[in-house]
This record gives C-alpha cells, sequence and structure tokens, in this order.
C-alpha cells in the first residue's frame, strides 16, 4: 500500500509536483503514467526519501519511508538501473545489497536465476551490461528482499518485447500474490497491458486516476470520412456533440446508430464507425504530451509557413 | 479532463500480515561499507597500493640511502610519503563514487538515514588509516632490518611508539580532510582537485608569507592545519602546539565537515 497525499515539490518556485494526491493498493498494478518531465521520476524519488518534499506526505506500508526499518524486506524499489558502480560486477551488487538486508548468499543466485542473468553475466561488470541487462539486475535488486511493495521508474526501458512480456508477467504474479505494485512508464499502450489501476500526471498535476476499465471504458463513437471537417461539421449540424481529432477522425458523444445515421442523411461515404475505445485517455495523453514537447506540430506548421 | 475517479477496490487481495523486520545494525552498515571499499578494480588496487608502495619505498630506501646512516627514521619517512597521498584518496572516494557513480541512490533507498551511512563510512575510513599505517610501519621494519644486514650494520630503532602514534594520527587527519572534501562537494575530481590545493599548494603558500609576514611566522599553526600536523611528524609536540593542532583542526575540519554533513543529509540523491 502506498499513499501519496497532497505531494508538492518546487525548485525555486518552479513546481515539479504539484499537490499529488494518489494511492496504489495492494493486489493491484497501478501505472503511473506521464509525459517526459511530467514529474513521475520526482514523485518516486519522494516516495523513497531520496528527495525532499516542499510539501505533503508519502506513506509505504502505513509509514513513512525512513521510518521503515530495514526498507529492503519490505519495499524494492529500482528508480535508475543504471545508477551503479560500474566496476561492480552484477553479483557483487547483489550481494551487498543481501548483506545489506541480512539475507543468506543463497538468495543472490536465487534473484538472478528469477531474472535469467546467466553466471557468466552475473560474473562480468556491469559497465558490460547493456540497458536491459540493467534493468534485470535492477529487478533482481527490488526483489531481493522477498517485498511487499514494488516501486520501479520505467522498468521496461530498454528491455526487448520478450523481456517487456517477462516482466509484464512477472508484475502480474506479483500483485496476485497480494504485492503491491507502481510503475511508471511514458508510453500509454505499455501501460495499459499491464496496470489495473492509472494515475496520469501532466506537468506536475494529476489530470485523471481510476482503474484501466474506468479510463478506457467506450467515449462515445469514433468515425471516420475522407474529409474530417466536413463531416464534423454535418454532425454538429445533425445536433450531435462530434470534435475532429488529431489524426482526421471524428469524436462523436453519441451512439453508433445516430452518428452513422447522420452521415448517410448528410451524403458522406464513412470509412470506419465503431464505438471509441479509450480515446478520451489517448487524446488527453497526446495533448498532455503535446504540450510539453519540443517540437509540437504548431511549431513545424509555423516554421513551414516562414 | 475533469475525469477523476476514485480507484476502485474490488479484486483487492490482501497480503498475509508480515512481521516487521528488524532494524537494520550498524555493524552490518559497517560490513557493507567496508566490502564496498574492497570490491571493486579501482579499490582493489587503491588498497594493494598501500602494500605495494610500501614495498618500494623501503626497497628503494634500501638501495638509494648511504648504508651507514641507515635508520628506521628513513624508512618510516620513505614509505610514509606515499601514504600521505594515498590514504586520503581512499577517504575521498569512500564518500564521493556513491555520488559519481550514482550509487548514493540504492545505498540511501536501502539504508534511509543517510547519517548511519556516513558514520560507518568515517568508522571504515579511519580503521583503514590505522591498519595501512601498521602494514606500512611493519614493511619499514622488514626494510630496516634487511636493509642494515646487507650493509652489514647494527638496526637503529630511533622512533618510538610516541613518535609512530603521531605519524599515524598526522595521517588520520590527512584522511579526515579527505572524508571531509568528499562529503562537502560530492565529487570525486572536485575532492581530489581540493586536496591537492590543500595539501601541495596551500603550504608553499602559507610559508612564503610566513617568510614575509612576522605575526603569520609566529601565530600560522593556530591558523593552518597543514603546519600544525606536520609537526606531528618530526618532533614531539608540546602543550601549545597541540592546542593548535586542535584549533587549527576545528576551522579546517571540524566546521566544514558539519556544514558538509548537514548539506549532504538534506540534499537531493539523483
Amino acid at each position: 500500500m502506498i499513499t501519496v497525499e497532497s505531494l508538492s515539490k518546487s525548485y525555486g518556485g518552479q513546481a515539479a509536483v504539484d499537490d499529488v494526491s494518489f494511492s496504489a493498493a495492494p493486489g493491484r498494478v497501478t501505472g503511473f503514467l506521464g509525459p517526459n518531465g511530467a514529474g513521475k521520476s520526482t514523485t518516486m524519488r519522494v516516495m523513497v526519501g531520496l528527495t525532499p518534499p516542499t510539501r505533503g506526505d508519502v506513506h509505504v506500508l502505513g509509514r513513512r519511508f525512513q521510518d521503515l526499518p530495514d526498507p529492503g524486506r519490505e519495499v524494492g524499489v529500482l528508480l535508475d538501473a543504471s545508477a551503479q558502480h560500474a566496476g561492480r560486477t552484477g553479483r557483487e551488487i547483489l550481494t551487498i545489497a543481501a548483506l545489506t538486508m541480512g539475507l543468506p548468499r543463497s538468495r543472490v543466485d536465487e534473484m538472478l536465476q528469477r531474472v535469467s542473468l546467466t553466471p557468466a553475466e552475473a560474473g562480468r561488470r556491469v559497465r558490460n551490461y547493456s540497458l536491459g541487462m540493467r534493468q534485470r539486475l535492477g529487478i533482481a535488486t527490488a526483489l531481493l528482499g522477498d517485498p511487499q511493495v514494488l516501486i520501479l521508474d520505467e522498468p521496461a526501458n530498454g528491455l526487448d518485447p520478450a523481456g517487456i512480456r517477462w516482466m509484464r508477467d512477472l508484475l502480474r504474479g506479483f500483485a496476485d500474490d497480494g504485492g503491491t505494485v507502481l510503475l511508471s512508464s511514458h508510453l500509454l499502450h505499455e501501460i495499459e497491458v499491464i496496470a489495473d489501476d492509472l494515475v496520469v500526471i501532466g506537468n506536475g498535476r494529476i489530470v485523471a486516476q481510476g482503474t484501466k476499465q474506468e479510463l478506457l471504458a467506450s467515449a462515445g463513437t469514433l468515425v471516420r470520412a475522407a474529409d474530417g471537417a466536413a463531416l464534423a461539421v454535418a454532425l454538429q449540424a445533425a445536433g450531435l456533440i462530434a470534435r475532429p481529432t488529431a489524426d482526421g477522425a471524428v469524436l462523436a458523444d453519441a451512439d453508433l446508430t445516430s452518428v452513422g445515421t447522420a452521415a448517410f442523411a448528410a451524403g458522406i461515404p464513412l470509412l470506419e464507425l465503431r464505438a471509441a475505445d479509450g480515446a478520451r485517455l489517448e487524446e488527453m495523453f497526446l495533448s498532455l504530451t503535446a504540450d510539453t514537447q519540443r517540437e509540437s506540430v504548431q511549431h513545424v506548421t509555423e516554421g513551414a509557413a516562414a | 479532463m475533469s475525469t477523476t475517479i476514485v480507484p476502485g477496490t474490488s479484486g483487492t487481495v490482501p497480503r498475509e500480515s508480515r512481521p516487521v523486520p528488524d532494524p537494520i545494525p550498524f555493524t552490518r552498515i559497517l560490513r557493507v561499507e567496508l566490502r564496498k571499499m574492497f570490491d571493486t578494480r579501482s579499490g582493489f588496487w587503491l588498497m594493494a597500493s598501500v602494500v605495494l608502495l610500501s614495498v618500494i619505498a623501503s626497497v628503494a630506501t634500501v638501495i638509494f640511502v648511504d648504508a651507514d646512516d641507515l635508520t628506521y627514521e628513513h624508512f618510516a619517512s620513505a614509505v610514509g610519503a606515499p601514504m600521505s597521498v594515498i590514504l586520503p584518496m581512499i577517504a575521498i572516494l569512500a564518500v564521493s563514487s556513491e555520488w559519481s557513480q550514482r550509487t548514493a541512490l540504492t545505498t540511501f533507498t536501502l539504508v534511509p538515514h543517510r547519517g548511519r551511512v556516513l558514520a560507518a563510512k568515517a568508522v571504515i575510513t579511519v580503521l583503514i588509516g590505522a591498519v595501512s599505517m601498521l602494514v606500512a610501519g611493519a614493511v619499514g621494519v622488514v626494510g630496516n632490518l634487511v636493509g642494515t644486514s646487507i650493509a652489514g650494520v647494527d638496526p637503529s630503532w630511533d622512533i618510538g611508539v610516541r613518535e609512530f602514534a603521531q605519524i599515524i594520527l598526522a595521517n588520520e587527519i590527512g584522511m579526515l580532510m579527505g572524508l571531509m572534501l568528499g562529503i562537502a562537494l560530492r565529487s570525486s575530481p572536485g575532492a581530489i582537485v581540493a586536496y591537492f590545493v590543500y595539501a601541495l599548494v596551500l603550504p608553499g603558500a602559507s610559508s612564503a608569507l610566513a617568510g614575509t609576514q612576522d605575526w603569520w611566522a609566529e601565530n600560522g599553526p593556530w591558523f593552518d592545519l597543514n603546519w600544525a600536523t606536520m609537526r606531528l611528524f618530526d618532533e614531539n609536540l608540546t602543550g601549545e602546539m597541540w592546542a593548535q593542532l586542535g584549533v587549527a583542526a576545528v576551522f579546517w575540519l571540524a566546521v566544514p565537515l558539519l556544514i558538509g554533513t548537514r548539506a549532504l543529509l538534506r540534499s537531493e540523491v539523483k
């Protein structure tokens, strides 16, 4: 169980995290979603006591992280797989962690096996590891103390498709056993396949949270024609709430039948007509990303016009 | 944009409540920090160089010092010189590498009380300083025995326990300077450069000043930790000299260590 209450962190007046509250429940995988620079990593660093918050509190298993007597035994943390001494071997990094937690050495071998690092790989220095291998090692460190909570920042980065599949199964199993999983990502589709609950953050603020079903639930009708703008006008003329989406389709707050009928009445041939699946979340996420992206669409158009 | 839904709690499987683990004992942190000083290639060779350089310095003394003049002091100072460079480096890297290599992220999530980790590093540093000096001293003893027997003269032991203890103390001060710089600067290159400025540049400036300024020549040791420390190597300190050492150590060591530690405890670890 992780509870974040009114958490804020500002740097010189600039709010990186602004009044963020959410919780991650046991038995569930909570996806922490947001574009780069939205405040995910800052929030996670505050959670584990690496960054002092400006305001607010975080409790993990009912305590402040600093008050956990032996944090590694209760909370597995992976914030940055590359933050390891390049000159240590993978096995040595796990051994140090095991010694800190007071665990037997045999646990190191168990974990290496669990994350599929071979003894030869474990004996190599981390300098020679690929990002995927570092992520596996980081997951092994997080799982080492048999924790009840996992806090993982972008754990799928650098993993190949098989690795992502492996991690998905691993986290699913962990949550099914009653553990709490919080993982961040800037990719909606990556988190969509694994999370039960979603917390969406943008520019330091929570913009949506709820179960995946709720957030991705059908939100009206998606309809497409050769001329999206004309279609939107026609639907609006028929009294429907409709707006064109970024990719030329139209999103209408109406059922399939009324949208199809209205289009037919206006004589516009449809290329696609279906229930919009989670378009709201997707669009919201895209607009969030567009706000923070340097190469925004508008920017490009302006450049072309000049 | 206003879709704020309270997360559902259906399907929640509460994990069986487990006993809260015991707090991490300080001895465990000590063991881990000791291990971390040896378990990288650079760390290992830094430690090994303590022994290697002692041996090289002893052999050089046998070769280059006139056989009739061979005394233990020759060996002690030959062996001591590389120690005064290596030991502070060991102390600096013990702290700064956590930042340079970003291992602080893991270290301080496994032990969220940074003060305990720093305390463990300080204890290990002082311990390594003492052991290294004893090893270096022992190598010097062997060098003196071998050297004098080659020369066919009686070995001369002109350094007593008191002198040796003073030499150890002088090196420990150097290590604590290194530890302080590691804590205050949290960067390996920065702290190493700062140490060399302190140990190599400042003494020259200070003695130049003492050459022209009578007041500084008289009172310098109160303010110059290098000066106050150097006397540990070659004289029996008087009460006033000890007081000067103590006062200079407050300026150079204690105060910056306190400020640096305070800043480190509150800093953001990235």
